[in-house]
């Protein structure tokens, strides 16, 4: 422990936690969800004390944050990651029943699990939509990443379905490189439509599986509908998040930059240039918790550098990479020059194969470092 | 070039305001620029939009460099009657695009 004076409480909402990154590769088959879940057993054996629940209010004047019980746990610091809400009302027709038909499976469990079956029992000559969202979002990499999992199913296991990606951007990182493997692997099967294309999505018709674009409709079997997203909404109860929807915060410590002593780390903050990974969230989470253990003991302190490193699955063996490194520079967190790298577009079969080793080792090594 | 993007609806009421939606692709230049070898690099953007509904002009529209690449342009009209909303899209270096879109317009 960096303070072992201070007691720590974790409020976890239900017994187990769903991690998102490889959880693309459960739609392909090549994991089962229950490889993506983790209990708090080992955290509770580490000495923090596990509060079972949701923080439903927080009084920032009084130091507390109030749990759906009613249970009330005073704070001297208070640090939330608390993740990402997907704007229902931004996609007209969208909604939290809609999203049982077609499926985000962005924030939970049980849409990736209904994303899966819905994958599984579409028709052999189906269509399936993705629709890909706005900046900033939970895993830049992400959509296409899925995009590459869903052709390895489609594939394998329904050789005459199509795969459309409907984006609201037009273009999206790494795109060369997805663009190169997709032609490599799958070819003619994945069409990407960006923005400029038409392809920004924004109506849903629930009852027709039709996905509605400014100029086009698309009938699917499967859709996919990735919102954009916000701070969740916790953030916003706190007062910790800004008009953004996201929650501006000092990067030496966390610290929110609108309410004092309430932190806020992982995809809900505004990190500047890092993106919302879970590789960010983590790194993040030890900074800020060197820095409460500073202030904590009176103590200023000083500006951390964090990395990041992002993996993209395309296949079982055959993956892409992008990392770099940040530092707090003029109150925001900017690249540190030189250090961004990323799986070159004419990389190799091997070089490919050993991103995909990397990515299993990153996330073994992540989840046993967070949760034992 | 990729074709111009249309977004008329297909029937309406007569009387009814519509919505009309278009979008063009073009590789813009700002012509604020200089090549990596310091050469200026001209202008090269879309400078205007005209629509025609039964030959009647209806909307146009002048653009200027701080317009985005790609212009998305909606704009309302009344349907008044059935018949054909023509586009026509001009720009630097004799750029030129059309377009068009049916309409039936029912009482
Ligand atoms: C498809 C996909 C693929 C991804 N792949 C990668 C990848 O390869 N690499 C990578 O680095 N990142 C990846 N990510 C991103 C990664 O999942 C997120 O960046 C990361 O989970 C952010 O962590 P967080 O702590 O901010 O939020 P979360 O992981 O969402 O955790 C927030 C937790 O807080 C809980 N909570 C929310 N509100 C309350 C409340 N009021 N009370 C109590 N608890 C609450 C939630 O239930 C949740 O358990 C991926 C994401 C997706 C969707």
């Amino acid at each position: 422990m960096l303070n072992p004076t201070c007691s720590v409480t974790l409020v976890a909402d239900g017994d187990t936690y769903t991690a998102f990154p490889l959880s693309n590769a459960v739609l392909a088959g090549l994991r089962p969800l229950t490889a993506q879940q983790f209990g708090y057993d080992k955290i509770a054996g580490s000495g923090v004390e596990i509060a079972a629940g949701r923080v439903t209010g927080i009084d920032p004047q009084a130091r507390t944050a109030r749990l759906g019980d009613g249970r009330s746990i005073p704070y001297d610091r208070l640090v939330i990651a608390p993740g990402i809400d997907v704007k229902f009302d931004a996609i007209k027709g969208y909604g939290e029943a809609a999203a049982e038909v077609m499926p985000h499976a962005w924030t939970n469990g049980a849409q990736v699990a209904l994303l899966a079956k819905q994958l599984e029992a579409m028709p052999e000559d189906g269509v399936v939509v993705i629709s890909a969202p706005v900046a900033p979002l939970r895993c830049p990499l992400g959509p296409y990443e899925r995009a590459s999992m869903m052709a390895l199913f489609l594939k394998a296991r329904k050789p005459k379905a199509k795969l459309i990606v409907l984006d609201s951007k037009d273009s999206f990182i790494l795109q060369k490189q997805f663009e190169a493997a997709w032609a490599e692997l799958y070819p003619g099967l994945i069409e990407w439509i960006g923005l400029s294309q038409g392809g920004n999505l924004t109506e849903v018709d629930v009852a027709n599986k039709t996905l509605i674009t400014d100029f086009e409709s698309y009938k699917a079997d499967v859709a996919n509908v990735i919102p954009p997203q916000r701070a969740a909404e916790i953030t916003s109860t706190a007062g910790v998040a800004d008009r953004t929807g996201w929650c501006p915060v000092d990067p030496i410590t966390f610290e929110s930059q609108l309410v004092p002593n309430i932190h806020v780390i992982g995809d809900a903050a505004i990190a500047g240039a890092m993106p919302k990974a879970a590789s960010a969230a983590s790194a993040e989470g030890k900074i800020c918790a060197a820095a409460i253990a500073e202030l904590l003991q009176g103590k200023t302190p000083q500006p951390r550098e964090l990395g990041s490193s992002c993996y993209s699955l395309i296949a079982p063996d055959f993956a892409l990479a992008i990392g770099d490194k940040y530092r707090p520079t003029d109150g925001q967190f900017m690249e540190v020059e030189g250090n961004a790298t990323s799986t070159p577009a004419d990389a190799t079969a091997a070089q490919h194969a050993q991103e995909a080793k990397s990515a299993d080792a990153w996330f073994a090594a992540t989840t046993r470092e967070t949760f034992g | 070039m990729a074709k111009p993007l249309i977004n008329v609806p297909a029937k309406a009421k007569r009387g009814e305001v519509i919505e009309i939606k278009t979008l063009i692709s073009h590789v813009m230049e700002t012509g604020f620029r200089h090549s990596n070898i310091g050469e200026f690099l001209p202008r090269d953007i879309i400078t205007q939009l005209v629509c025609h509904y039964n030959g009647e002009e209806i909307f146009r529209a002048d653009l200027f460099p701080a317009i985005a690449a790609n212009p998305f342009i909606t704009f309302h009209t009344v349907a008044t009657e059935s018949g054909m909303l023509t586009f026509e899209w001009t720009g630097d270096n004799g750029f030129s695009a059309t377009g068009q879109a049916n309409i039936a317009v029912v009482d």
